[in-house]
């Protein structure tokens, strides 16, 4: 078995055994906490697909992890209000179940990202990472004027929403449905990579001349892959908001895009499992760095400016070495 | 007389003051490798862009396959059949030299927005890449990463690339540049055998590949084409050596 393999079967495990021993050692918030790191890794997976594999540097997938809280918050506030969310032309009423939510984040998660890629796609290098900004932006201040839905205090949801056959107020239970969602996540993106359509991205992000030359368009390949990319965060964004039963305009913010730019580099831009890589580390490093200090982002800055410097390809690069090619 | 696959009419690009291509009309038969030559900054690439596409002509069209295609991407054309080869080897270099084979047979069947099934197993794909490194004699390097390919290697499989493509035509844009005396000795052979499949339009700087192997030969000079014909009326040609040859000699 390859390193990699070995390497990504661990942190798997790492993040179930954790689950686990909070469990048994009645340690609810630490679940909380690892559940808190499988979100991070979804929506860093999301980024991962466009910035690694696309070579697309957004610096605006808060829009999307944004989006997906608010679809969460708003379809779960007019649930729990008895409200219906709109009248006409049809009624269409809140909802409390998951994967309704789930469907309708992914859903609008990709339609944004589908007129935020059309727009910003035109542009590279960056001024895309500033166009990709700029509508995470407008989101955010959008979403702070919003009163209707809390404006700048957010929204409130008493009760977490449902799934079939479960009781998601257990933490454990709800780790698991987040859990298992980042494995169908991550087994997606692994064929994706390996696909005809993964093979022409990469392709793309290498060398966009040779793509021309052999028949097939860029524009389309990066747009396609924005739109995944947009779609994955979004279903995180909706976990995120889940997992706190509440949501603010903090999810839209630039930081956001930030935190989730650092999970993609921390693990290994590129790398299909780089980014739970890079979500645990952060998670670890807030936990423990930030029990030292409350300005525990110094050390964050320090360590990840050593990885950009000293090794570029992340905690994977460092652990399962260069890249192989895919067979 | 056979009919031109490829037909440049009248093609004309100024970049302000300057006019690198000139009224050009130059065409490509079957069978037939034209090579075109000329010094540096004559406007060979630019020619040579404006038929693969990416730069637009001021006025002039370029007529593929009895198709006016002036208007049409660089894609587009590619998938009407124009195999291009760059004078700067643009190849997906994180890639094995077998990736970038089946990428060029993958764009040529199309279906890239497949996201389930692995490539790198498709047999189709498979045989027509490996089917094109055979044929340039890479064969034996598929499982290379193309970063590691010798300057030489890589220009060979630019070539297979282009191949892959089963292209009506092949665009070629320096194919020699760089390469040692053994390097395009084994290129001129891989071509002499390729016009068999497709002409080849040759842009080249290496005159004794050219000689070797052009049936016509096009001379560019300023952005204008000032003699097409044979190797021996080109060798012959006053002005030609007078503009071109001569300047050789010289330095």
């Amino acid at each position: 078995m390859k390193r990699e393999m070995v390497f990504n079967l661990a942190l798997l495990a790492l993040i179930l055994g954790v689950a686990l021993w909070a469990q048994a050692s009645d340690e609810p918030f630490l679940i909380t906490l690892t559940t808190r790191a499988v979100i991070f890794a979804i929506a860093g997976v999301g980024l991962n697909f466009a910035l690694g594999f696309g070579g697309l540097v957004s610096f605006g997938h808060a829009a999307f992890f944004g989006l997906g809280g608010y679809v969460m918050g708003v379809l779960a506030y007019h649930a729990q209000t008895y409200t219906p969310l709109f009248e006409a032309p049809l009624l269409i009423q809140g909802t409390k179940s998951m994967p309704v939510i789930w469907l309708v984040s992914i859903l609008l998660s990709s339609l944004l990202a589908l007129a935020i890629g059309a727009l910003s796609l035109r542009t590279s290098g960056v001024y895309f990472i500033m166009i990709t900004l700029a509508f995470a932006q407008m989101l955010y201040y959008f979403a702070i004027s919003w009163a209707a839905y809390g404006g700048e205090d957010g929204l409130s949801i008493y009760v977490r929403n449902g799934f079939p056959g479960l009781n998601t107020m257990d933490p454990l239970q709800f780790f698991a449905l987040c859990f298992a969602l980042l494995l169908i996540v991550l087994l997606l993106v692994s064929l994706a990579a390996r696909s005809a359509f993964g093979l022409a991205l990469g392709a793309a992000r290498q060398n966009e001349a040779r793509v021309q030359a052999v028949g097939q368009t860029p524009y389309r390949l990066y747009l396609v892959a924005f739109v995944i990319s947009g779609a994955i965060t979004g279903l995180a964004g909706a976990l995120f908001a889940d997992l706190n039963r509440f949501v603010s305009p903090v999810m839209f913010s630039w930081q956001t895009s930030g935190e989730i730019m650092v999970f993609v580099i921390l693990g290994g831009v590129g790398r299909i499992f780089g980014p739970v890589a890079g979500a645990v580390l952060f998670i670890l490093l807030e936990h423990l760095l930030g029990g030292l200090s409350a300005y525990w982002h110094i050390y964050l800055g320090a360590i990840l400016l050593g990885v950009v410097l000293f090794a570029r390809g992340g905690l994977y690069g460092l652990i399962a070495g260069r890249e192989v090619a895919h067979d | 007389m056979t009919e031109p696959i490829l037909d440049i009419r009248g093609v004309t690009k100024r970049f302000g003051a300057l006019a690198a291509s000139d009224d050009i009309s130059l065409d490509l038969r079957p069978g037939e490798i034209h090579a075109l030559i000329g010094p540096n900054g004559a406007g060979k690439s630019t020619l040579i862009q404006q038929i693969a596409g990416g730069l637009a002509p001021d006025s002039g069209r370029v007529l593929f396959d009895g198709r006016d295609v002036t208007a049409l991407s660089t894609a587009a054309r590619a998938q009407l059949g124009m195999g291009r080869t760059f004078q700067i080897s643009a190849l997906a270099m994180d890639y094995t030299v077998l990736q970038n084979a089946v990428l060029g047979a993958l764009g040529a069947r199309g279906g890239v927005f497949r996201f389930f099934r692995p490539v790198m197993r498709d047999a189709a794909l498979l045989a027509r890449a490996r089917a094109a490194l055979d044929e340039v004699g890479l064969a034996e390097f598929e499982a290379m990463r193309t970063s590691e390919l010798s300057h030489g290697q890589r220009r060979q499989l630019e070539v297979a690339v282009a191949l892959t493509l089963a292209p009506r035509i092949f665009l070629m844009d320096e194919p020699m540049a760089g390469l040692g005396s053994e390097g395009s000795q084994r290129l001129t052979g891989i071509l002499d055998r390729l016009r068999r499949r497709a002409p080849i339009l040759l842009v080249e700087h290496d005159m004794d590949a050219v000689f070797a192997l052009a049936d016509r030969i096009s001379v560019l000079v300023y952005g204008q084409i000032i003699a097409t014909g044979s190797v021996a009326e080109i060798r012959s040609d006053a002005e030609v050596r007078r503009a071109y040859l001569g300047e050789e000699d010289e330095a």
